[in-house]
């Protein structure tokens, strides 16, 4: 799950984690007010939206007064963001957070992740800061230190203190850097993030080490055990129909092809979208309905399928293990009469109880086409995608 | 011979009193499996379905001589049944339950750091010899003994790779799911050296799919060390950048996990790739006659 920058900034702050003093505004009076309060010389405004690359798209910009701030925050709320990671339809900006503009000393990276082959939290950081950082490990690799964690030790100050020499930290700043480290470390830990990225981490022309921006990504897994970041989730960050899938227990992710796939199992449901994709049609989502899917949820699947109006035939693909053949059956069956199928179905069942499944729906009077294997139909779904003049039903 | 598992394989089932733990327990049984009992804190003593249920791991290890764990207990108490498996001399552990936090993956592997166990999954199907032994959730039929040996990150995308072995009387060795999260307990690599010691197997399939770089990993391994030859398939070639795929470990980050560059690494360390999911088998078939 991913947060705002001004509430991953408020995140940090609670651990000691220095960063700008600001607040985050939805109107343009409040924006003025937030700058009158700060009493400051020079204010930055930035859009909350939860992709990176704003600046280049006009999403972070300077002001003076606290009446200029009012300007860039009319001109800046309401207006479509468009960045290299939003996709060319951007985002609306609803709300901006307003700052005291920090003066930059110098720039630094400092992000921790897990490395997945290395199996341990790693700390990285960079003298080479306010940059992406796949170009600096791609370009200068060598300008990137890494600190691997024994997760039973955590941390150790020897090793923040190792990161601060080498980004150059001196004197009085050194502390502070190390301080720095070690809360964005607590950070990672203690929320279950899956990704802490300060980039850029900037030594202010007064000798602060704060934090300019903030991304918090965190496990979706870990969720259960911390409601309070659950809490921060944005529901305009998300797309709805994934949201509404999520409450059911499936997982969908809309594409832009027009056939809709139903499958269990992750893998096999990405194998699926491959096979259409090599049989020259496009999915037109990819959805695993999970391991141990009810009636219900086969029904909530096929309705959030139909919503989609470029699908034009729908391909399911069941290999039944602890998902029994025949409650997929049933839940054709009971969705097809609850909102009527009015595209082709396309049937592969295969796996536990699958005689039971076919014989449900070879009874059930629906007009199914069956596929005897995974590449036969696919071959089906694709043709029948093709040729299948969606018919637009009234409501 | 197999690898992992065999006849001899005795196994108890942590969480048997849980719905998907006793029917699993049971579907094991049934398939020939040595089902020696169970274990749910506060239900020592009882039994189920002529299982017996221990307290503890270590009771259980000591009342059955069980040398194998298959976990079902839920994600937010897995990593305690885990490691409390490690703990009573358990030497292979099969955990199947899903949605663990990777932070917990993380503390369990630093645990197992030196210590004889092996851990298979989590989020994974586990592990199955055909006509010897099935220790996991697979349908057991669509297995047929035989000499090819199979290593997955998916559940039901390998049913799928076997049942196209099966149709063509291609038998397997062992089938083991290593799960589809970030951090697993077994990786392709941990796997492939085993099957390279089975002089029972004669080829693997390995099925990969999108995010971390363990099928690159794997490719390393298999130009240097693996002498078998290898078929693979790699799911997710058309899944777009930035969407996690169901699987927490199935999302494309920055330039790299993408199913191209896995292609291609396996492809340099002379892995064949099925062109489809659809045509696992027939390539298998076709790198066996060659």
């Amino acid at each position: 799950m991913n947060i705002h920058e001004y509430q991953a900034k408020e995140l940090l702050s609670r651990y000691g984690v220095r960063v700008p003093v600001g607040k985050v505004v939805f109107t343009p009076d409040e924006a003025e007010q937030i700058a009158r309060d700060l009493n400051c010389k020079r204010f930055v405004i930035k859009a909350q939206i939860h992709a990176g690359g704003r600046g280049k798209g006009g999403g972070i910009r300077f002001a003076n007064t606290p009446e200029e701030v009012r300007q860039v925050a009319s001109e800046m709320l309401g207006m479509r963001l468009v960045t290299h990671q939003t996709g060319p339809e951007g985002k609306i900006v609803k709300k901006i957070l307003i700052e005291e503009a920090t003066e930059i000393q110098k720039e630094f990276y400092l992000g921790i992740v897990i490395d997945r082959s290395q199996e341990k939290i790693v700390v990285m950081a960079s003298s080479e800061g306010g940059v992406e950082i796949e170009d600096v490990a791609r370009t200068s690799p060598e300008k990137i230190i890494r600190e691997y964690v024994d997760i039973s030790l955590g941390l150790l100050p020897f090793q923040a203190r190792r990161i601060a020499f080498s980004l150059g930290l001196e004197g009085r700043t050194l502390n502070k850097g190390i301080n720095f480290i070690l809360g964005l470390y607590k950070v990672f830990v203690e929320n279950d993030c899956s990704l802490a990225e300060i980039n850029p981490l900037v030594l202010t022309g007064d000798g602060e080490v704060i934090a300019l921006d903030a991304k918090l990504n965190f496990d979706d897994n870990a969720l259960y055990r911390h409601p309070e970041i659950e809490k921060l989730r944005d529901p305009d960050e998300e797309d709805p129909m994934e949201l509404e899938a999520k409450k059911w227990g499936i997982s969908y992710v809309k594409l832009n092809g027009n056939i809709g796939c139903l499958v269990n199992g992750a893998g096999l449901a990405m194998a699926t979208m491959d096979i259409i994709k090599y049989h020259g049609g496009e999915p037109a989502n990819f959805l695993d309905v999970g391991g141990g899917a009810s009636v219900e949820q086969v029904t909530q699947a096929f309705k959030m399928i139909l919503s989609d109006r470029n699908v034009r035939a729908i391909f399911v693909n069941i290999f039944g293990g602890i998902m029994k053949c025949d409650v997929i059956a049933s839940g054709i069956i009971a969705a097809a009469k609850e909102v009527g199928v009015r595209v082709p179905l396309i049937v592969r069942l295969e796996g536990t109880n699958v005689e039971l499944g076919r014989k449900m729906l070879s009874e059930s009077g629906l007009n199914i086409i069956t596929g005897s294997d995974m590449r036969d139909a696919a071959a089906k779904a694709v043709a029948a995608a093709s040729s299948s003049s969606s018919v637009e039903t009234e409501n | 011979m197999s690898i992992l598992v065999n006849k001899n394989t005795r196994v108890i089932v942590q969480g048997i009193t849980g719905s998907a733990g006793l029917f699993h327990a049971t579907q094991c049984r049934e398939y020939g499996t040595k089902i020696v009992g169970g274990v749910t804190p506060g239900k020592g003593g009882t039994e189920v379905e002529g299982f017996p249920v221990f307290n503890t791991v270590s009771e259980a290890v000591r009342e059955t001589n069980a040398n194998t764990s298959l976990i079902f207990v839920p994600a937010p108490f897995a990593m305690d049944a885990i490691v409390e498996a490690v703990d009573a001399g358990i030497k292979l552990i099969v955990c199947i339950t899903e949605g663990i936090p990777t932070l917990d993956m993380v503390k369990v592997k630093r645990y197992m750091e030196g210590k004889k166990a092996r851990l298979i999954g989590p989020n994974c199907p586990g592990v199955i010899t055909p006509g010897e032994a099935k220790v996991g959730i697979m349908p057991g039929y669509i297995h047929l003994p035989g000499r090819v040996g199979i290593i997955s990150r998916s559940g039901t995308l390998t049913y799928e790779a076997v049942w196209q072995l099966t149709n063509l009387g291609i038998g397997q060795s062992t089938c083991v799911g290593i799960g589809g999260d970030p951090i697993v307990g077994s990786t392709f690599i941990d796997i492939l050296k085993l099957f390279e010691k089975d002089k029972d197997t004669d080829a693997v399939v390995l099925i990969g799919e999108i995010g971390g770089s363990a099928e690159e990993e794997a490719a390393e391994f298999i130009k240097k060390k693996f002498t078998k030859p290898v078929v693979a398939f790699i799911a997710g070639s058309t899944a777009p950048k930035g969407k996690r795929m169901g699987h927490a470990g199935a999302i494309i980050s920055g330039s790299s996990g993408t199913a191209r560059d896995k292609i291609a690494a396996l492809e340099r360390a002379g892995v064949k790739i099925a062109p489809s999911p659809a045509e696992i088998g027939e390539t298998v078939r076709e790198v066996l006659r060659s």
